[in-house]
């Protein structure tokens, strides 16, 4: 196995550490907001847990960076195009439907892609998946009841949930972009090739989509520029004013 | 107390571990949960592993400084608190001695089976599930259909 280069694991844990901040910044927006109290208390507990494999990765992110910073530094002192999630999680949340949505897709995702990582040959990575993966096992038992219920539903949300997923489908195929980060990662044997993942995932979606009654896109055209900071949507800047404020404001303010 | 000559035997410091009620269910201590993995010196210095309940739970900080409270409270100043991610916490690190008072107080012990065996009210094993997520990163929420009485189910991970 190769040395894996600081660099390129630096890149591959920000990516996942993205991923998860800002998603779990997007479903923390419904706090106070869900349908439901129910929903409201899953969505503000699915938004938790992703904000604490933030710390996670964003932690292990900084130690390998070097520089002194913190998981905290990371999150509320980069810039947008300093960001290496994926598009879709920056996505505004829509209706409940789009927001459930968006987070089978990526659960469905996560849900592949961390028990590999629990395997892999960094220790750190290896502990911090297999916490990760028991967390997202349960969140997608819920994302995808959801899916089904709705998109199985009324003619009103199951016309909601096929919009939702005509809308988001198109973002999902930059989990399995790869670069040369990811390529020296695999060589490394520190994670899957993200394209491995592709074909498992769309076996999984085609399973829940069939018994949600829901027509998955037939076109493999895919946005992207959001894991390699290119070009992110004109979407993450909002959150960043909202998510970055008060360090923003009040440099280095701690309670 | 700690004597100049000695340093208190790991069996007592679990004794006292076992005290410390969880911040956010204090029916059970934090050994009923099953978080304290290790007790252990090193020369002088007393580590104790801890590991999280889920990666994002606000109690985790809390629950470290109760840990360094008591114990400092009983004379150990030289103290080491080690975060331990693998193997990952599960309910099956609960005691049974935690499931029973858990039950008692309230809330539905982690079943094998994903559901809660029966209401830790009245008994009844009609039951049907509100939430899979409740008040805290570990619950979920039950309803009896038996006594109509929405209960906590302690999440089986």
């Amino acid at each position: 196995m190769a040395e894996p280069d600081k660099d390129a694991l630096f890149q591959f844990l920000l990516r996942i550490g993205d991923n998860t901040l800002i998603l779990g910044h997007r479903v923390s927006e419904w706090c106070g907001h869900a349908p439901v109290l129910e929903e409201d208390i899953a969505l503000a507990n699915t938004a938790l847990d992703l904000i604490g494999q933030t710390q996670l990765w964003l932690g292990y992110a900084a130690e390998v960076q070097g520089e002194g910073r913190s998981a905290d530094d990371l999150a509320f002192l980069r810039d947008v195009w300093e960001f290496r999630n994926v598009l879709l999680v920056e996505l505004p949340n829509g209706d409940f439907g789009q927001t459930l949505m968006r987070q089978f897709l990526f659960d469905a995702w996560a849900s592949l892609l961390l028990p590999r990582l629990a395997q892999s040959a960094d220790p750190r990575v290896a502990e911090i998946a297999e916490k990760a993966a028991k967390e997202v096992a349960y969140h997608i038992e819920r994302s995808a009841d959801t899916v089904v219920g709705l998109g199985d539903g009324t003619e009103e949300s199951h016309a909601r949930m096929q919009a939702a997923l005509d809308y988001l489908y198109p973002y999902a195929g930059e989990f399995f972009l790869s670069d040369a980060a990811d390529i020296a990662m695999a060589a490394a044997g520190i994670a899957p090739d993200p394209a491995s993942l592709r074909a498992e995932y769309d076996a999984l979606l085609a399973r829940v989509m069939a018994r949600a009654t829901l027509s998955l896109p037939e076109s493999r055209f895919t946005h992207k520029g959001g894991r390699d900071g290119r070009m992110h949507t004109e979407h993450l800047g909002h959150v960043l004013t909202q998510m970055q404020w008060l360090q923003r404001a009040y440099p280095g303010c701690t309670w | 107390m700690v004597s100049v000559a000695g340093q208190p035997e790991t069996g007592q410091i679990w004794n006292w571990l076992s005290e410390i009620p969880d911040p956010e269910i204090p029916a059970i201590s934090l050994t009923d949960l099953g978080i304290i993995r290790d007790v252990a010196w090193q020369g002088d210095t007393l580590v104790v592993t801890v590991t999280p309940t889920y990666s994002g739970c606000p109690a985790t900080s809390l629950i470290n400084m109760e840990i360094e409270t008591a114990l400092r409270a009983r004379g150990i100043d030289k103290l080491e608190l080690k975060r331990q991610l693998s193997p990952a916490w599960t309910t099956d690190w609960m005691t049974e001695e935690g499931r029973a008072k858990l039950e008692a107080y309230g809330i539905a012990p982690p079943q094998p089976a994903g559901g809660p065996a029966r209401c830790p009210r009245c008994g009844s094993d009609e039951l049907e599930k509100l939430s899979q997520f409740g008040s805290t990163p570990c619950k979920a929420q039950w309803r009896c259909r038996a006594c109509l009485e929405p209960f906590d189910y302690f999440k089986c991970i």
